[in-house]
């Protein structure tokens, strides 16, 4: 028979909680509703670039996000934490889900649950790739062919120049909008909210949100390779 | 009707198993599906070979005795049905039918189509009841009870414990079935002394005895039997984590422990 | 034998509070030294071991199922009687006293069946308490309903679930004791044998379903809830695993039987729809409140329900028993029904089947107050048939149900053998010669929860109990006798499956000892099922070995203890010359058909003992008086 004593001390309650798979899910919840707001903005930021002096907005935004480098890099940490913490709970929840089931079925087939839900383990790690790929090409620049500093236009238009680059964002954006459909709905249930009243509202919400943060940015690079952004740069 | 059948055959825990073909020409379509398996397995007899063996009891879907997957599908997938509810007039003529047991490392084969779920009971022994000795209860209309809560519990409280939740779900998640017991006794008032002691220590069980995370693939709501609500995943939830913050130590003279 | 059934003195109203005054008890430091096993683990025997676990004993607990919330108790639908008169509508203690002795024709003992109502009250507080979310009204009391012809609401229930919700009560309690240690739980265990020690009874052989192997328990005390044996009629609506293997191995050990041939058939059951038919699916009573049942007036019609106008229909029960039409006791509309079919005018490809039309009520209060109260019994039965109700009207047959005979006991639900108590469905106790709607789940409980745990101290404190160990010879001639048993069956390498022999048991038992029997019928019944039983022994094909999981051995193990029941209850309907209740003899009847008694000569409760392999069992008699209630005829005209 198992014993579950009360655990003493708070981080004991903290640790115990961690250990277990519904704190697991806690904390992929939360740390995946922070991530969430962050797409939010970091796609209200990106869409400045259809205002008409989009290449002077853009870099005011950057300018301003700069302002203060203790407080850009304690976001970036707070970020950092979250993306590492949601991550790698996630390894951990998906090693245990492994073992509770080794042996496979001969078929299985899907009853309810949705392709967006069932491929969370692709669009997952095709999201992290991203993410490394992205901090690279446009914020450290490491891998743009002509990356200018504190030119966020600049740095877009001439990146997504690149049909393979674009194409990369396009089909990690429409990850990221798979991971949000189910994510966003999952985040609410993982924290316990769930009324039979607010069901089919909160999973329109989470897919609307995902539909408009990944469509959002997907227009960027379409319409640059269309030539509908980026006429006045050569 | 004539139905080609593919049956897990293994004869234990620790042998290994295999899919093994059969062919059973004259299946009546007002047979449960259990009644053309007994059929099948008279004429295994009849060949001296070994029957198939499934677990069955009230035949009436609510024991909670049979199940396994057919089709890939846990009890055959048909909304609120066990599978010795299932008739075969759903199957036609030429059918070719898989046939599995539930897959789990908490519950193991026992054979054939057989496993082992007493870690169903284990969760239960955690904190699945209320403490009252035979003798102690007040008057049944002492406690007055909305009857909305009462049909929330009820709701709840129908789980049959068959395991198609853990069978269908992709990480072999006993939250379903967990979640059903604490929400049934967490919204009665009888049960609220045990509440958050009763969170913490169901679920502790359900992660020791090795069940995957519930990642709300709403897998096992579709294939419930009894149609269980999610809703109750996320009572449990919510109950789970008051409890790791809210729960006093025990104390020295016994306590809530 | 003489049969003392240790019935208090003094008013009836008392009597169970005194027997409890003077009984011994067992000081609370000496409790653990107990050893108690309870054989069974569904109502009666789950909310015993629950109970023993509370009160300190030391217990174990088997059952043949996985766990023990799968027990045949969970299937039970409609609900639950107590005396609570929350309805204010005239309800009491006596009248549910009353109410249980006339339904079951004045063949129980007054004793026992007041303290049933008595305990009725307490039943339904513990499992309130327990968190069995019963039916409630919207001011948050507990809601009732009238059932099986009762005049007062007394039925509480849990939708249709009532038995699930309320074993679930009872498994929760078990594994609650299980968790702190007082229960050990032995879950695939089926009991194959009884020791008894010093004519005692000290222990179980046991054989692990998985693996195979006999087991020899030892205790001071054996409690056996190990359910009814409906099954020996093959179609019943027990479950599968149902059987009388406990209780017939017990009675093979000096326990007595009661009463074998007193069982219930139920009016509302599914049809049989072929020969691979495994068991028979109950539709709830409450549906006879709104359907009305009837059958073609011509023989042979074959037209389809809607075909057969007003005039060319027969509403029996109606025309027969005018003042309770639709809603007569359940013997009565079982036979009617039966009488139809015989007559040829029955229903469906079988033309074993009457009618139970919702038209008319669907007409007058609309398709959506019906399925508003019958909604999930109507999904059932279009589950089952395919067919929709709401558009023809359902088919129904009566079918096997519960069985009131049992293992003989007394009021303190001991059996012959000292130190054997027997709870629930497999005594004989309560019910009489027919069990009125909702009393069994009210009967295993008030034995599980409160009579037992009185009694089995009051036996353990009184008596002196020699240290017995395992190595006893008693102990290992019951392990070889089960052991026997098995080797016999696996080397008996027939040509017949199980399942035949059950099958051809179950169709002579239904044609002879079912719904109505005559002496002819017996008789022939009789010689019949001592055919089958040395066929059995010879040409019985059970593959695989008993060393491991073995359904087929399971089976045949429970099959071959039927064959042996089957004869025992047709010896007992042979000799019981009178109808009562759920027994009904042709050659006695009124002259309008209904079942006459006959008290001066069978108001007894006829006790079986075993004299032997081969030997006829002999016949014991309890004679049954009436202080309270004075027998009358049951009229339902
Ligand atoms: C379909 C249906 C509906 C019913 N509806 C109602 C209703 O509405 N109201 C009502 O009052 N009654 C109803 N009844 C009757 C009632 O359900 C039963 O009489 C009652 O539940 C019996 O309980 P029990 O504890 O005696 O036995 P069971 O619940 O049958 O339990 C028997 C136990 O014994 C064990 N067992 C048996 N043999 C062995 C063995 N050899 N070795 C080890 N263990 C063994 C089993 O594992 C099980 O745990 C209904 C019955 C049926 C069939
Ligand atoms: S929750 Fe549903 S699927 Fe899971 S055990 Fe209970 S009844 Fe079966
Ligand atoms: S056999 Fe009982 S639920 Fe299927």
């Amino acid at each position: 028979m198992a014993t579950a004593a009360a655990p003493n001390s708070k981080l004991q309650q903290s640790l115990a909680l961690y250990q277990s798979t519904i704190g697991k899910k806690y904390v992929v919840a939360v740390t995946g509703a922070v991530l969430f707001l962050f797409t939010i903005g970091h796609m209200l930021g990106n869409l400045q670039i259809y205002l008409p002096n989009a290449q002077e907005a853009l870099a005011n935004y950057a300018k301003l996000l700069h302002a203060s480098a203790e407080l850009l890099w304690a976001v970036r940490i707070a970020l950092l934490t979250c993306f590492v913490l949601h991550v790698v709970t996630i390894a951990q929840l998906y090693n245990l889900n492994r073992a509770a089931r080794p042996q496979s079925y001969v078929m299985k087939t899907p009853t309810m649950s949705t392709y967006a839900s069932r491929t969370m383990y692709l669009s997952g790690p095709i999201l992290l790739f991203f993410v490394l790929y992205h901090l690279s090409h446009l914020t450290t620049g490491a891998t743009h062919p002509s990356f200018v500093e504190m030119d966020p236009y600049h740095n877009l238009v001439t990146g997504f120049r690149q049909p393979m680059a674009s194409l990369f964002y396009i089909i990690a954006m429409s990850m990221l909008g798979l991971h949000l459909t189910h994510g966003v709905w999952s985040m609410f249930q993982s924290m316990g909210f769930n009324h039979p009243r607010y069901r089919n509202g909160l999973r329109n919400f989470a897919t609307a949100a995902a539909a408009i943060i990944s469509l959002g940015n997907i227009s960027i690079p379409v319409c640059v390779l269309l030539g509908i952004l980026g006429k006045d740069l050569v | 009707m004539k139905l080609t059948l593919n049956v897990w055959r293994q004869s234990g825990p620790n042998t290994p198993g295999k899919m093994v073909k059969y062919d059973l020409p004259n299946v009546n379509e007002d047979m449960s599906f259990l009644e053309m398996l007994d059929v099948l397995n008279e004429t295994l007899i009849a060949k001296s070979e070994e029957p198939v063996t499934f677990e069955h009891d009230c035949r009436e879907g609510i024991c909670g005795s049979c199940g396994f997957m057919i089709n890939g599908k846990a009890h055959g997938g048909f909304p609120k049905t066990t599978v010795c509810q299932l008739h075969m007039r759903h199957y036609k003529d030429g059918d070719e039918i898989f046939i599995e047991p539930w897959r789990a490392t908490a519950f193991p084969i026992v054979k054939d189509l057989m496993v082992n779920r007493s870690a169903f009971d284990r969760i239960i022994q955690a904190g699945g009841f209320i403490s009252v000795p035979t003798g102690s209860a007040v008057d049944g209309n002492a406690i007055p009870i909305p009857k909305s809560n009462a049909d929330r519990a009820m709701d709840a409280a129908q789980c049959i414990g068959c395991g198609a939740c853990v069978a269908s779900c992709t990480n072999a998640s006993a939250s379903l079935f967990t979640s059903a017991k604490i929400a049934h006794l967490n919204l009665l008032p009888q049960g609220q002394p045990e509440k958050l002691d009763r969170a913490l220590k169901m679920v502790t069980v359900m992660n020791e005895e090795k069940f995957g995370s519930c990642t709300n693939l709403q897998e096992c709501e579709a294939t419930c039997p009894k149609g269980i609500s999610i809703e109750n995943i996320a009572i449990m939830n919510r109950h789970f984590v008051e409890a790791s913050f809210m729960q006093r130590p025990a104390m020295s003279e016994g306590g809530a422990g | 034998m003489t049969l003392n059934s240790r019935i208090p003195t003094g008013p009836i109203e008392k009597a169970w509070e005194s027997t409890k005054f003077n009984m011994k008890l067992v000081n609370p430091a000496n409790k653990r030294k107990y050893h108690v096993i309870v054989v069974g683990t569904g109502l009666a025997g789950g909310a015993c071991a629950a109970s023993l676990g509370e009160l300190g004993y030391n217990v174990t607990a088997f059952c043949f199922q996985d766990s023990p919330r799968r027990a045949h108790s969970i299937a039970a639908q409609g609900g639950i009687n107590a005396a609570k008169n929350y309805r204010n509508d005239g309800d009491s203690i006596y009248r549910l006293f009353y109410d249980t002795l006339k339904g079951g024709d004045f063949r129980a003992r007054e004793h026992n069946v007041y303290r049933l109502a008595q305990v009725s009250v307490n039943i339904i507080d513990q499992c309130v308490a327990q968190g069995v979310p019963f039916a409630r009204e919207y001011g948050g009391t507990l809601a009732n309903r009238s059932f099986g012809g009762a005049q007062v609401s007394r039925t509480f229930y849990a939708r249709g679930q009532t038995g699930q919700q309320l074993l679930i009560g009872a498994y929760q309690a078990l594994e609650r004791q299980v968790a702190s240690g007082q229960v050990k739980m032995l879950t695939r265990s089926e009991m194959v044998d009884l020791i008894v020690i010093d004519g005692k009874a000290r222990g179980i052989v046991t054989r692990n379903l998985v693996t195979g192997k006999m087991d020899i328990h030892i205790a001071d005390a054996v409690v056996m809830g190990t359910g009814g044996y409906g099954n020996v009629f093959y179609l019943s609506t027990n479950a599968k695993g149902s059987n009388v293997t406990a209780s017939w191995r017990a009675y093979k050990r000096g326990a007595l039987f009661a009463n074998p041939c007193f069982t219930q058939i139920h009016p509302t059951c599914i049809p049989v729809s072929g020969e691979y038919q495994s068991k028979l699916t109950l539709m709830s009573e409450s549906l006879r409140n709104d359907g009305r049942i009837w059958a073609p007036k011509q023989l042979g019609d074959k037209r389809s329900a809607d075909q057969i106008p007003e005039g060319d229909r027969d509403y029996y029960l109606e025309r027969m028993y005018p003042s309770f039409g639709n809603l007569a006791p359940r013997d009565i509309s079982s036979r009617a029904a039966k009488r139809v079919c015989d007559e040829g005018r029955g229903v469906g490809e079988t033309g074993l089947g009457v009618y139970l039309d919702f038209r008319d009520s669907i007409q007058r209060l609309g398709e959506n107050t019906i399925r508003e109260r019958y909604g999930n019994l109507f999904e059932i039965y279009e589950r089952i048939t395919g067919e929709n109700p709401y558009k023809s009207p359902m088919r129904i047959f009566p079918a096997v149900h519960y069985t009131m005979g049992g293992l003989w006991v007394d009021y303190h639900l001991m059996s012959t053998i000292p130190g054997l108590f027997v709870l629930g469905e497999a005594n004989f106790s309560d019910h009489g010669a027919n069990r009125l709607g909702a009393s069994a789940l009210m009967q295993g409980l008030a034995d599980g929860y409160f009579v037992a745990p009185y009694t089995i101290t009051n036996y353990l404190a009184d008596t002196k109990l020699e240290k017995v160990s395992a190595d006893h010879i008693e102990a290992k001639g019951a392990l070889e006798n089960a052991e026997g048993i098995t080797k016999r069956l696996l080397n008996a390498k027939g040509k017949k499956t199980v399942t035949q022999f059950h099958r051809e048991l179950g169709k002579t038992i239904w044609d002879y000892c079912g719904m109505s029997r005559d002496e002819a019928g017996l008789k022939h019944a009789i010689g019949k099922v001592q055919e089958l039983k040395e066929e059995f022994w010879k040409n019985v094909t059970v593959p695989g070995s008993g060393s491991d999981l073995n359904q087929q051995l399971e089976n045949a193990g429970r099959v071959a203890d039927f064959l042996e029941l089957g004869e025992l209850m047709c010896i007992d309907a042979l000799d019981r010359n009178e109808s009562c209740g759920g027994h009904f003899r042709e050659e006695y009847q009124t002259s309008d058909g209904e079942a006459q008694r006959d008290d001066e000569k069978y108001s007894y409760v006829a006790a079986w003992e075993y004299k032997g392999e081969g030997a006829a069992p002999a016949l014991n008699k309890e004679p049954l008086t009436f202080e309270y209630v004075k027998p009358a005829q049951r009229s339902y005209k």
